[in-house]
């Protein structure tokens, strides 16, 4: 089923990326095309079938509870786009 | 001599015919020369590399070291790099200097390679040509009208060129194997979880997986032995125990049965790369293994299966993307929601941002059962595939791409035709399993055919003895392409 510029605009709302109404068109049927691709994967039967989500159906491993990291604070704030006092700034969202 | 592969350097570093400084200066100047043209390198770093070079000489001059003391390395630019820029060939990230360094990149530091400098790449490996760079299209060294394949093309188009004796990839659908194929040189991905991610840029983390592009299978082995190994920070690092990667490489191929797919040899080949691929095939027999017709039924299904599964997971990593605590910010916005989205859209490539809309909705509610559960599904499917043809046989050999290299622009406004140059590829990414592609040929324009060859988990030495013993028969791996012979 072909998309719609209202889902491409609902979609992009949810990754959280600006999709201008010069763009929407564009970008729509291009992934209407993506799409299509992906769809002829949905008709095969799987019944029964246990999703694979790892390639090794590896588990994972847990370690002891003990701090072993280092504080990097100072590096890690330097490559921020704007820091205070420490702390990440962002636009206030409580008033 | 400076352009030959990574053993005979190592050879001429042990016995002081040249020193890990003129190696060094010699890479500098290459890559000075090529780069204007070839764009496969975002960042240079001539004095560190020279300080390092010289570090090299200084302790070959005081003990032993390994075999890949002294020699110039470039790290594919998804890869960080304490101290130096690491881009991703992003907007993103294009002023982002790692603050650590990625264990791959540790580990070749600590055998005493040469960094050089970062590697181009499609942005955050997502791409099959290297069209989709902020910082430009990588040209293919054999014609610079035509890509070099992706999304490790600047690694690939480096060593063809003969920059640097080797560089790193990554691969996540065929980004190492189908630019090496389409630069004609030989590109390794090794088995899921053998190569740590820690540091490497998330792109599917179920999928993405660090390895090496060089002249011969030979200099493949030397460096994925020293980037192999246990990682406690990466939690799908495996814990196994130490392999040498070159110990079979002298090994007859007398006996060695070789699967062929007959899904692989439809239609969609390219008939210059099925001649190479059909001539491959009789060297190796004559050189005593023998051929079986397997076949992997669920294999068209790769691509599409990828494509969720692989932007599922690119939307979820890159959903870290949003101007706060790295990486570009928008310079105007409204509130915060309005800096996320203006802040990706700026930042990410179209191509980026198609597959973070795909991913998004392939797990939003109401799609997930549809979409992303059906896709691992399927995926078992092809792991089953590939289970059963591993009874009748010990590699798959097939082409590495359908096509050899396409001119730029050929496929950048249809996806979904850019896509389908990873037909050959994605299996392995999906199952976990390792894959090397050497070259094999030319097409009638002068341009590389690439063989793929695919083993089973943790079956690398096997693939590195079959591309060796082919490489001794063959010179394909050793020609350079016209303008940058040495």
């Amino acid at each position: 089923m072909p998309l719609s510029l209202d889902d491409v605009q609902r979609i992009a709302c949810l990754a959280r990326i600006e999709i201008t109404p010069a763009e929407a068109e564009d970008v729509r049927s291009k992934l209407d095309g993506i799409f299509e691709l992906i769809g002829r994967m949905r008709a095969v039967d799987t019944e029964g079938v246990e999703p694979m989500s790892h390639a090794l159906d590896a588990v994972l491993p847990v370690r002891d509870d003990r701090v072993t990291e280092i504080n990097r604070r100072e590096d890690y704030l330097r490559v921020a786009p704007a820091v205070e006092a420490g702390l990440y700034l962002v636009p206030k969202v409580i008033e | 001599m400076f352009t030959a592969p990574i053993a005979e350097l190592s050879a001429a570093l042990a016995a002081k015919r040249v020193s890990a400084v003129e190696l060094t200066t010699s890479a500098l100047a290459r890559i000075d020369a090529a780069n204007p043209q070839l764009n496969a390198f975002a960042t240079i770093d001539p004095d560190g590399a020279l300080a390092r070079a010289r570090d090299a000489d200084a302790a070959r001059a005081a003990g032993t070291v390994g075999p890949l003391a002294g020699i110039p390395v470039a790290h594919k630019d998804v890869l960080m790099t304490a101290g130096l820029r690491t881009t991703c060939g992003s907007r993103m990230l294009a002023n982002f200097v790692a603050p650590y360094d990625a264990f791959v990149v540790q580990k070749l530091r600590d055998a005493g390679m040469v960094l050089v400098g970062k590697t181009n790449m499609d942005e955050f490996a997502m791409g099959s040509s290297n069209e989709n760079s902020f910082f430009g299209p990588v040209r293919n060294p054999w014609n610079p009208d035509y890509v070099p394949g992706g999304s490790s093309g600047g690694s690939a188009a480096a060593v063809a060129a003969r920059l640097v004796p080797a560089a790193t990839g990554t691969d996540t659908g065929g980004s190492i194997r189908q630019p090496a194929a389409l630069s004609g040189i030989s590109g390794l991905k090794p088995t899921y979880g053998v190569c740590s991610r820690y540091g490497l840029i998330a792109f599917a983390s179920s999928l993405d997986t660090p390895g090496v592009l060089a002249q011969t299978a030979h200099d493949c082995a030397l460096l994925l032995n020293a980037m192999a190994g246990h990682d406690p920070r990466d939690s799908t690092s495996l814990d196994r125990p130490i392999e040498d990667y070159t110990r079979d490489l002298a090994r007859p191929l007398k006996g060695l049965r070789i699967g062929l797919p007959k899904e692989y040899f439809g239609e969609g080949t390219e008939p210059s790369v099925v001649k190479a691929i059909d001539a491959a095939l009789a060297e190796l027999r004559g050189l005593g293994a023998t051929t079986v017709e397997v076949s992997l039924p669920s294999v068209d299904l790769a691509v599409p299966v990828y494509y969720v599964i692989a932007s599922a997971e690119a939307s979820s990593n890159l959903s870290r993307f949003d101007g706060v605590r790295y990486g570009h910010r928008a310079a105007r916005y409204a509130d915060l929601a309005d800096m996320y989205q203006k802040t990706r859209a700026q930042g990410f490539g179209a191509e980026v941002k198609r597959r973070i809309l795909v991913g998004t909705y392939v797990l939003s509610h109401g799609y997930y059962d549809a979409y992303y559960l059906k896709a691992q599904q399927v995926r078992r499917r092809i792991a089953e595939d590939f289970r059963r043809a591993y009874e009748r046989c010990d590699v798959i050999v097939g082409p590495t791409s359908p096509t050899t290299a396409f001119r730029l622009g050929d496929k950048v406004d249809n996806p979904v035709k850019m896509y389908l140059n990873d037909i050959f590829t994605v299996a392995a990414n999906l199952i976990g399993a390792p894959g090397i592609s050497i070259p094999c040929g030319f097409d009638r324009q002068g341009l590389p055919v690439g063989m793929l060859l695919q083993g089973r988990h943790f079956g690398e030495a096997t693939l590195l003895n079959v591309a060796h013993q082919y490489q001794l028969a063959t010179d394909w791996h050793a020609r350079v392409p016209p303008g940058f012979a040495p």
